[in-house]
């Protein structure tokens, strides 16, 4: 009836694990206790979870990686802590709990913090900037958001009912083979990958189309702001790498299941074709992650230099060349499977080659800021934190691209210093510029900078103290996920990791109070103007937050910065002769209702209850034909509405007071004073 | 969201009749594959051939659904359909050439 679910799938068998099962259930509870405390299901389900506004979908995206980032980043310091110990005694994690931690650290931070909140950053803006009012298929955009909760759902659940997988992130057989691992961990990871893939490849064709067909007249493709860019070429390597990863778990999980040989020892498998499929999307990922944060750098840089973007054309065709090579060099990541010297060769170049595009882009960044009005901003100072920060990862980046030297440090934890000197400048530390950056265009009111910037210094600092002690531990032969050690000379190092971690648990703290600082202050904290940073880009034309349809007109684009463009001939602000009806989607619950069934489709195939798996793949497939002989998916906004929303807002504008750090737009029809440009 | 309609495909031409077409040939082309691999006892084909006939029938399979669900052909595509279509070509050259080209070569190197 239950398939392999029995009692005996509830964690008893340690009690860290235990504790981390009730904080889980207990944080869910206290979810749902404080809603239905306040009354605010209807509010919730109504507005937002069936919504399908491209905002509000971005919001909830990046809720989701908030969320995800906290569960990571436990995770994390508890490996610190494990470590930090260990030297001849076991600390406080059995092995194969600690091995549970590791895999889930990597396919959280990778799946479900980083990936969401790039998603969630590109779907509240990028229709903004371009001028579209809403993505290409918003009800699709619903589903993708839909599909990464229910695959981040099941990694949660396996805190609860069962273990997750203990084969690391990247789950390479034989050991994540039905053989060695004979339990539902890899099940788990498996299920948690192909429901969230299928959504992130969803999300990569609506945004290539969104891009692609909805940008407003005049913006041809050499005057899309930057962050447009990256999310384009992001976009494009997500749709095209992603159907990989998804090839990759369905077989693996054959094998595990039905008995198959793809990826066995056995029967004519072969399981380095794992790993050569695997990296085809593995390598593009790290270029999905990164891209869009370039793109916010890129943005954040000429915003609060007061410039245009240096090399504009450059950065452009640096993103362009870095996608297309990203396709080029997923070798790297296996040189030691013992490859000839000739494809070694030409993946250790390629490797090489594609440092320059990326080289081009730091110094057109550099560039920007030389001469600029810098404003230390908290998002200004996570890029300047990131160039020079990242700088330094590129560097042992190209090191581990000279297949003799990679032989001497795979899977040490000098590879794990690398690729987290990578991600976490690269990547996150963009996304929280982008996050502090366009918080008042998401929610119509700031972030409190002086805790923003604390956040910041806990991080950049804590990072240092983190991950360089790692890279001297690789140097000296420390092997990656290691449970416990015997090398007295390695535990300063360790411990230092440490203390790092724990500065960079003080970070997040600090992210915290900004949040609950600012939203108690948020009456003073108005942004009534939609453009508190004197922006560039036609995102700040839009009043904060935006109304659901974006523009009451599509704005007519003649230049790269739009917007600035705009302000210069004092355009920006000129009322329309007259407004026109709207049609905006309805929302639907349907794509709750797909996430929902993928949830339980998932979950059921983990367990191996058949009748349920059937019972929901029925449903899941129901529910979509169903959507399908929807005709009125559409609402009209009559023009008068939108009248008196513009209406609205221009009057809120026009008693906006001017803040005297930022060179505030003048709110009225005429052009800006030539001294404020 | 936009204020023009969509206009619905079967205006362009592609009717019933075209993913009926469809249909067949891409059941045909599944067919295939499977009795093959069934029968392979009493045609006592070699195992190359029949993957070679596999493959084949894939990538014409690809091709049908290119034709008759999407409606693409090389006549009267615009050009950025073009560009995509030679876009995802080079990717899959990458990715398929790729793949033969490391796992071959580790093939060759395992067998010594």
């Amino acid at each position: 009836m239950f398939g392999k679910l029995t009692i005996d799938a509830l964690p008893f068998y340690s009690w860290v694990a235990m504790g981390g099962a009730l904080v889980t259930v207990g944080g869910v509870l206290a979810v749902t206790f404080a809603v239905t405390w306040f009354g605010w299901w209807r509010y919730l389900w109504s507005e937002w979870l069936t919504s399908v506004d491209h905002k509000r979908i971005g919001v909830m995206y990046i809720v989701l990686a908030l969320v995800m980032l906290l569960r990571g980043f436990v995770d994390a310091i508890m490996m610190r802590a494990q470590q930090a110990i260990a030297l001849n005694s076991e600390g406080y994690l059995p092995p194969g709990h600690f091995d549970q931690i590791f895999s889930s650290h990597g396919t959280i931070m990778i799946f479900f913090m980083a990936m969401p909140f790039l998603t969630g950053l590109i779907n509240i803006v990028v229709p903004q900037q371009i001028g579209a009012r809403d993505v290409a298929f918003p009800f699709m955009n619903s589903v993708s958001l839909w599909l990464t909760a229910a695959g981040a759902a099941l990694v949660m659940v396996s805190l609860v009912i069962g273990k997750f997988s203990t084969a690391g992130w990247s789950g390479y057989p034989p050991y994540s083979g039905v053989q060695y691992n004979p339990g539902v961990g890899v099940d788990y990871w498996l299920w948690a990958l192909l429901i969230s893939g299928i959504g992130t490849t969803l999300a990569g064709i609506n945004f290539t189309v969104t891009i692609f067909k909805l940008r407003a007249p005049g913006m041809n493709l050499m005057r899309m702001p930057l962050f447009t860019w990256t999310a384009l070429c992001s976009s494009i390597l997500m749709t095209f790498a992603f159907p990989a990863l998804t090839v990759v778990c369905a077989l693996l999980w054959l094998d595990r299941t039905f008995g198959m040989h793809f990826f066995t020892n056995d029967s004519g498998g072969n399981m380095m074709n794992y790993a050569n499929l695997f990296w085809i999307w593995g390598h593009p990922e790290v270029y999905i992650l990164i891209l869009p944060a370039f793109g916010i750098f890129s943005e954040v840089v000429a915003t609060f230099s007061a410039k245009r973007l240096f090399g504009y054309t450059s950065l452009v065709y640096a993103t362009a060349s870095i996608a297309v090579l990203s396709f080029t060099v997923w070798l790297h990541h296996f040189f030691t499977m013992g490859a000839s010297p000739n494809v070694n060769a030409f993946f250790g170049i390629a490797t090489m080659i594609i440092a320059v595009p990326t080289g081009v882009k730091v110094f057109d960044w550099l560039l920007t800021m030389y001469r600029g009005r810098i404003t230390f901003h908290p998002s200004m100072m996570w890029t300047l934190g990131f160039i020079v920060t990242f700088v330094i990862g590129g560097m042992t980046g190209v090191l581990l691209a000279l297949p003799p030297v990679n032989y001497m440090v795979h899977n040490t934890t000098f590879l794990v210093a690398h690729f987290h000197n990578m991600l976490i400048p690269g990547a996150l530390f963009g996304y929280f510029a982008g996050y502090m950056y366009w918080f008042p265009k998401a929610f119509g009111f700031t972030l409190d900078e002086r805790w923003g910037a604390r956040s910041f210094w806990c991080w950049l600092i804590g990072f240092y103290l983190a991950f360089m002690p790692l890279y001297i531990l690789g140097l000296m032969g420390m092997p990656r996920r290691l449970e416990h050690y015997n090398v007295a000379l390695w535990q300063p190092y360790l411990i230092v990791a440490a203390l790092g971690a724990l500065l960079i648990l003080l970070g997040i703290v600090c992210q915290g109070v900004q949040l609950v600082v600012s939203i108690r202050q948020r009456q003073e904290r108005l942004d009534l103007t939609g453009d508190p940073w004197n922006g560039r880009t036609l995102e700040w034309l839009t009043s904060s937050p935006p109304p659901p349809y974006n523009f009451a007109l599509l704005p007519i684009v003649r230049e790269i910065d739009a917007f600035e463009d705009m302000k210069k001939r004092g355009v920006a602000y000129q009322k329309p002769p007259r407004y026109h009806d709207i049609h905006i989607p309805r929302n639907t619950d349907t794509g709750v209702a797909v996430g929902a069934f993928a949830f339980l489709l998932g979950f059921a195939v983990v367990w191996q209850i058949w009748w349920l798996v059937i019972a929901a793949a029925v449903a899941l497939w129901a529910v979509i034909i169903a959507r399908s002989f929807e005709d009125d998916t559409e609402y009209r906004l009559p023009a008068d509405e939108v009248q008196e929303i513009e209406r609205q807002h221009r009057q809120a504008m026009a008693g906006a007071l001017r803040r005297p750090d930022v060179d505030a737009p003048v709110p009225s029809n005429q052009p800006l004073p030539e001294g404020l440009a | 969201m936009s204020d023009s309609t969509t206009s619905p495909t079967t205006d362009n031409g592609h009717g019933l009749r075209s993913y009926l077409t469809g249909f067949k040939l891409a059941l045909i082309l599944t067919a295939i594959p499977f009795v093959l691999v069934a029968t392979k006892d009493l045609t006592s084909l070699p195992a190359s051939a029949i993957l070679v006939v596999i493959a084949v029938a894939a990538v014409l399979q690809i091709l049908v659904h290119l034709r008759y669900f999407l409606h693409l052909d090389l006549s009267a595509t615009p050009r950025e359909n073009m560009m995509a279509l030679v876009f995802a070509a080079i990717l899959i050259f990458i990715m398929v050439g790729g793949s033969f080209w490391i796992m071959f070569d580790l093939h060759r190197r395992m067998s010594i």
